[in-house]
């Protein structure tokens, strides 16, 4: 039995919010290090990511629009670890989504978006869900390593659509694979234009409703984990699978469930991307928000109050860091994979590094202990 | 307390050249708030066993923990043959002779004994030479102490009595003068517990100072010389065993008057509401580890398991509750017949109304991140009264809790409080708790005051009578032979995988159960 | 049947050729598991350690120097993941993956401020890689039929990292089987706690076997670069730290398997540059990116397969903690 060095000793802010920010500016400090070895300046240079983040309102569409992208992928993370599952596998099942997404905008003509919408996000989470069901059934009934396998999965996805793109999907006669545009009644409204309808001017951003359905999923999700049996029988697995099991709880159904949810989540984003501000299939459309997911689901401690947080300041980042490039041509964008990195670094494998320090700051001292 | 005087056992070994073998003197320990150690002064003497005991928590494992250098005590000090020692880790504690046998065996089952044996005494970067010296050495450790253990067979295919031998003899090997033992008999079947004593007394008589760590009280009075009770970290009371009796020590543990007797009435069985017949279990390397298990459990009754650890009743119980698949066999629940490869899961039994108290708490009767309430409701978290539909309400699923705290009396009352910060003895509690609930017909339960106190065992012990007398059926497993003497209407002995002998609690004896456990025939044995 | 004979040798010289990063990062691997340490990030430590070999020889001229650079960058990252996972007890499989990421941003970073290539390093002159080596005798006897074809063609004419890579895996079997230091690593990793009532301190030993992944990993990535090819490209292991991995679990977790294991996945990658274009009979012609994901759904497949009955180390995965 251990003498209680959980986060019981701590009051709840500090392990919900304290901690995340410890993070935070940990890893943008070892950023500052990375940009002061190429010899930028800094502060300079983040200073020019906060501006181009939140500076405009055309920034700040932007930034949101990505942070709709990352808030789906740190829900599939985060639903896979209540499970106990690494799920690595988000970019591969976003990619699979966009390419259910794709295909029923593509099949259903030029009905109107509110009534493509339910179908599209069917589409994404259903083709999701297949890319993570399968390596779940693969961790459930045979054992293989779920990381490796939904690695795997990540470039075979590759594989599959760019042979589907170029062999299938191409719009005829032309040169860059790419997909017949839908037709202009499916597309998603920009929240732009929905603000213009209230009298708010915003300046164009390929922000989109679909921002809506990630703050709806991140209620559902809550509401699923916390509240229903289902959620129950997950968290139990993913603590202890063999009280799962006492307890009358299948794990491998449960497994192969969460994978499931955790895909079709990460398949969401197509309608994000692809329903929302592409309007045609394409290639390399996740772009890398399928690993960033990991990391915001890490910082926002697998809590969708602390994703979506998390998600603005990784949307900050994207958005900072490619107007980094006008002023600071020799930084590229992908310092926001070295924060990424460092972000999961400290947050996933090194967070009991300053757990005992802040232990030591909020519990009072016992009477009668000599020091 | 009676005074501590010293009386070497009689023996014909040289005279010991210091008065104690090692001498533990105001040694304070805390981790925390909590006080492990309080000040804490004990004296070993040479060519001797001296017992130590006390329930759990009350400091004993701390202790030799730090006389074997796994902690430091806050202040105190520790002189080996009269001068003092710091002991940083367990290098110098083996380097000073003192050697430590644990509860869970620290081998590596992977490898052969001699690879155990050599783990950190290699005497050299390469392991040819090394172990040529070896063998030679654990001949001559093997002859002086009659200890035979296979040198090349791997740990895995050893059974549980030999790997204990080989734990004794790594101590031996690096020239332990002090030998601890954590516990040593839970693992062990009657004429195994008689095997280790012989070993005990001859190295009694070779000079060396043997301490045993139990909680078995009638060990103590058979084997040691000197006795001292441990209770909340502090030294209560030193006996010479010779002159003192099991009443007067568990008193002493507990430091009130102990109540040992469990008092019941005689058992009205009724009708047969589980039965078993034929069951094989094979388990995943194709070794059969319960055989043609038959067996049948009347309302009304409590029907013990006894046997070693290890000898099937495990598997027993999980393929009774659901949680394992059997290969061959019926089982009858209520009427209802189950055959092999049915679809008889933990959710089935329930449903069918069994209840299951699992051996091994922490593994599966509990999550131990999930707060008291969470696993309050383990195994039951589809029941309609928690919620509608997909929802789960957790203002009932708490007052529930609550409830079921109150009625068991866990402490802390406190629903929302980790399960793992509740000591054993309460988390045992409100499992039982959760389980009898439900007025189980049938209830099985598995070590059921394994790692809880003498307070909590007299509640336990309480309450299954109770079930019983309200006419519900119990299958009761359990190591402690004396629990199952005490609660049994009826009492199956298990060995290598079989039921070998049924007595009922009349005619049982803890000769008779002995020597069934050890796989004498019952008949022969009188 | 003279042509499919040097076509057959053409095909295992190219799998010794493939095999090799693999080898040597399998190797990483299976001292670290071997203590209980998983290992996620040999991809991290090989992208890394390419880029710093690559970097340095194109700044320095020298192949060699490359390789110590190289071993160095992945020693770096190895010491942060064994800082993580042991002394601070994090989670070993977050921390791998968190490294690798890292790997991935950091060199496209560097790479892209250092030479301004887009993330590349400039190809790199003969003189700044690793050169064949031609065996002794290997010209006299190539003229001898079958043999010394065999000889000269396969044997001979590797560089000097695939001839170590092979070397060491009769060298991990007798660290590991016939050390002290060997059984020490085996032991902690399947009951630390024996180790550590032993004496042995646990920390110290697990440190050990990761840096001996680190230096492994480093060769790995030096050969990626500067012997395999001639300079850095963005991403250029492709996944090849996780196939590693896969190899060392096919293996078992012993030094010969996975030898085979790897040698299998670099057969199959070997194949695929032979398969493009060619019409398969009934089914036209193979897709090329079928032929690219070859490699992973073989993975898929043989973890799936045979993996099921593979026990790891028993504490693999899990961070030591003293019991109270």
């Amino acid at each position: 039995m251990s003498a209680g060095t959980g986060s019981d000793n701590l009051p709840w802010w500090a392990t919900a919010v304290l901690l995340p920010v410890i993070n935070v500016v940990l890893a943008l400090i070892v950023s500052a290090l990375v940009i002061l070895a190429i010899g930028e300046n800094p502060l300079g240079a983040m200073w020019t990511m906060v501006q181009g983040a939140l500076g405009t309102s055309e920034g700040l569409g932007y930034t949101l629009y990505y942070a709709t992208s990352l808030i789906f992928t740190a829900l599939a993370v985060a639903v896979a670890f209540h499970g106990g599952l690494f799920n690595i596998g988000g970019e591969g099942q976003a990619y699979l989504g966009g390419l259910g997404v794709g295909l029923v905008c593509l099949a259903v003509g030029n009905m109107p978006w509110y009534l493509v919408l339910p179908l599209s996000v069917l589409g994404g989470a259903a083709f999701g869900a297949l890319w993570g069901a399968i390596p779940g059934y693969l961790q459930a009934y045979r054992g293989s390593h779920i990381v490796i396998t939904t690695i795997m999965f990540n470039f075979i996805a590759s594989s599959l659509m760019v042979y589907l793109m170029v062999n299938v999907l191409i719009r005829p006669g032309q040169m860059s694979p790419e997909s017949a545009p839908f037709d202009k009644a499916t597309f998603l409204p920009l929240v732009q234009d929905m603000a213009a309808a209230i009298g708010i001017q915003m300046n164009p951003s390929p922000l989109n409703f679909s921002l809506f359905l990630a703050l709806a999923a991140c209620v559902l999700v809550w509401a699923f984990i916390w509240h229903t049996r289902w959620g129950f029988a997950l968290r139990t697995v993913g603590a202890n699978e063999n009280a799962a099991r006492y307890a009358g709880i299948d794990p491998k159904k449960v497994i192969i469930l969460a994978m499931a949810l955790s895909g079709a989540l990460a398949g969401l984003l197509g309608v994000n991307e692809i329903h929302g501000v592409q309007h045609r299939l394409l290639l390399n459309f996740p772009a890398g928000m399928g690993f960033t997911g990991i990391a915001v689901a890490l910082m926002g401690r697998n809590h969708p109050a602390g994703i979506v947080p998390a998600a603005i300041l990784f949307g900050m980042l994207y958005q900072g860091g490619t107007e980094l490039i006008f002023d600071y041509p020799s930084i590229s964008r992908e310092l926001v994979v070295v924060i990424q990195g460092v972000v999961i670094l400290f947050a996933g494998a090194l967070e009991h590094m300053f757990r005992p320090a802040l232990i030591r700051l909020f519990t009072p001292k016992p009477a009668g202990v000599s020091r | 307390m009676h005074a501590v005087t010293v009386t070497p056992a009689p023996h014909s070994a040289p005279k010991p050249t210091h008065q104690w073998a090692v001498e533990l003197v105001g040694i304070d320990k805390r981790f925390g708030p909590v006080h492990a150690n309080k000040d804490v002064t004990l004296r070993f003497a040479p060519a001797s066993i001296h017992g130590l005991v006390g329930e759990n928590g009350a400091g004993k494992s701390t202790l030799m923990s730090i006389l074997y250098g796994f902690y430091q005590a806050d202040s105190g000090q520790i002189l080996v043959r009269g001068r003092e020692v710091e002991i940083k880790g367990s290098q110098d504690a083996i380097g000073m002779g003192i050697g430590m046998v644990h509860q869970h065996f620290m081998l590596v089952e992977t490898f052969t004994v001699l690879e155990n044996l050599l783990l950190g005494h290699e005497g050299g970067p390469l392991l040819a030479p090394a172990v040529a010296r070896a063998r030679q050495k654990v001949a001559a450790l093997e002859r002086t102490f009659g200890l035979e253990v296979p040198l090349d067979a791997l740990v895995s295919d050893l059974p549980v009595g030999v790997q204990q031998r080989v734990e004794i003899l790594k101590a031996l090997y690096r020239g332990a003068d002090v030998l601890i033992l954590d516990e040593p008999t839970a693992v062990l079947s009657p004429p195994e517990v008689e095997q280790l004593f012989r070993i005990l007394e001859r190295l009694r008589t070779e000079g060396r100072t043997v301490v045993l760590i139990t909680h078995k009280l009638k060990e103590i009075m058979a084997i040691t010389d000197h006795v001292s009770v441990l209770r909340r970290g502090a030294v209560v009371a030193e006996f010479a065993t010779a002159e003192t009796n099991r009443q007067e020590l568990a008193d002493a543990m507990v430091g009130r008057k102990a109540n040992l007797e469990v008092v019941k009435a005689p058992a009205q069985p009724g009708a047969v509401l589980l039965s078993a017949e034929g069951v094989n279990v094979v388990d995943a390397r194709g070794v059969t580890t319960l055989k043609n298990a038959g067996l049948s459990v009347r309302a009304g009754e409590i029907v013990g398991v006894a046997g070693v650890a290890g000898n099937g009743q495990s598997e027993l119980l999980e393929v009774l509750s659901g949680m394992l698949p059997f290969a061959s066999g019926r089982l009858t629940v209520k009427g209802e017949t189950l055959k092999a490869g049915s679809a008889y899961d933990p959710a089935d039994a329930r449903r069918r109304g069994i209840a299951h108290v699992p051996e091994d708490r922490l593994k599966l009767a509990v999550v131990k991140e999930f707060s008291a309430a969470q696993s309050a409701i383990l195994g039951y978290q589809e029941e309609k009264a928690l919620g509608t539909g997909w929802r789960l309400d957790w203002k009932r699923v708490t007052a529930k809790t609550a409830e079921l705290m109150e009625r068991f009396d866990v402490r802390p009352r406190d629903p929302a409080l980790r399960t793992a910060l509740f000591s054993g003895g309460n988390q045992q509690k409100l499992v039982m708790a959760r389980e009898m609930e439900q007025e189980p017909d049938i209830l099985l339960v598995g070590q059921p005051t394994r790692g809880v106190d003498i307070g909590a065992i007299a509640f336990i012990h309480k309450q299954l009578v109770g079930l019983r007398d309200r006419g519900k059926a119990i299958l009761l497993v359990s190591a402690e032979l004396d629990e199952i003497m005490a609660l049994s209407d009826r009492i199956l002995v298990m060995c290598d995988g079989e039921i070998v002998g049924e007595l009922s609690a009349a005619e049982a004896t803890e000769g008779r159960i002995g020597s069934m456990m050890a796989g004498v025939a019952s008949g022969e044995e009188q | 049947m003279i042509d499919s004979y040097f076509w057959l040798l053409s095909l295992l010289d190219s799998t010794l050729r493939l095999a090799t990063p693999l080898l040597l990062a399998a190797l990483a691997g299976f001292y670290s598991e071997r203590a209980g340490v998983v290992d996620i990030g040999l991809e991290g430590k090989m992208l890394m350690a390419a880029f710093a070999a690559a970097a340095t020889a194109a700044a320095t001229g020298s192949a060699g120097l490359g390789l110590l650079a190289a071993i160095g960058a992945s020693l770096a990252l190895a010491l942060l993941h064994g800082f993580a996972c042991i002394t601070h007890r994090g989670n070993q499989v977050v921390s791998g993956v968190a490294l690798n990421i890292v790997a991935m941003g950091l060199t496209a970073v560097l790479g892209n401020a250092w030479f301004e290539m887009g993330g590349r390093t400039p190809n790199l002159p003969a003189s700044a890689r690793f050169g064949e080596l031609t065996l002794p005798l290997a010209e006299t006897l190539h003229g001898i039929p079958v043999l010394g074809s065999l000889y000269y063609e396969l044997i001979s004419g590797h560089n000097i990292l695939v001839y170590l890579a092979l070397v060491l895996v009769p060298v991990t079997a007798w660290i590991a089987y016939r050390t002290r230091f060997g059984l020490r690593l085996r032991a902690v990793g399947e009951n630390p706690a024996a180790v550590d009532t032993a004496g042995i301190s646990v920390p110290a030993l697990r440190y050990q076997a990761v840096l001996i992944a680190g230096l492994l990993c480093g060769i790995a990535g030096a050969y990626l670069s500067t012997a395999q090819g001639a300079g850095f490209q963005t991403n250029m292991t492709a996944g090849k730290g996780y196939l590693a991995l896969a190899a060392l679990i096919l293996g078992k977790w012993k030094p010969v398997p996975t030898l085979l294991a790897c040698l299998l996945f670099a057969a199959a990658d070997a194949l695929q540059t032979r398969l493009q274009g060619v019409v398969m009979p009934g089914l036209g012609e193979v897709p090329v990116q079928l032929i690219e994901a070859l490699p992973y759904l073989l993975t898929v497949l043989l973890l799936a397969g045979f993996v099921g009955k593979a026990i790891p180390p028993k504490a693999s995965g899990r961070p030591y903690v003293k019991e109270r």
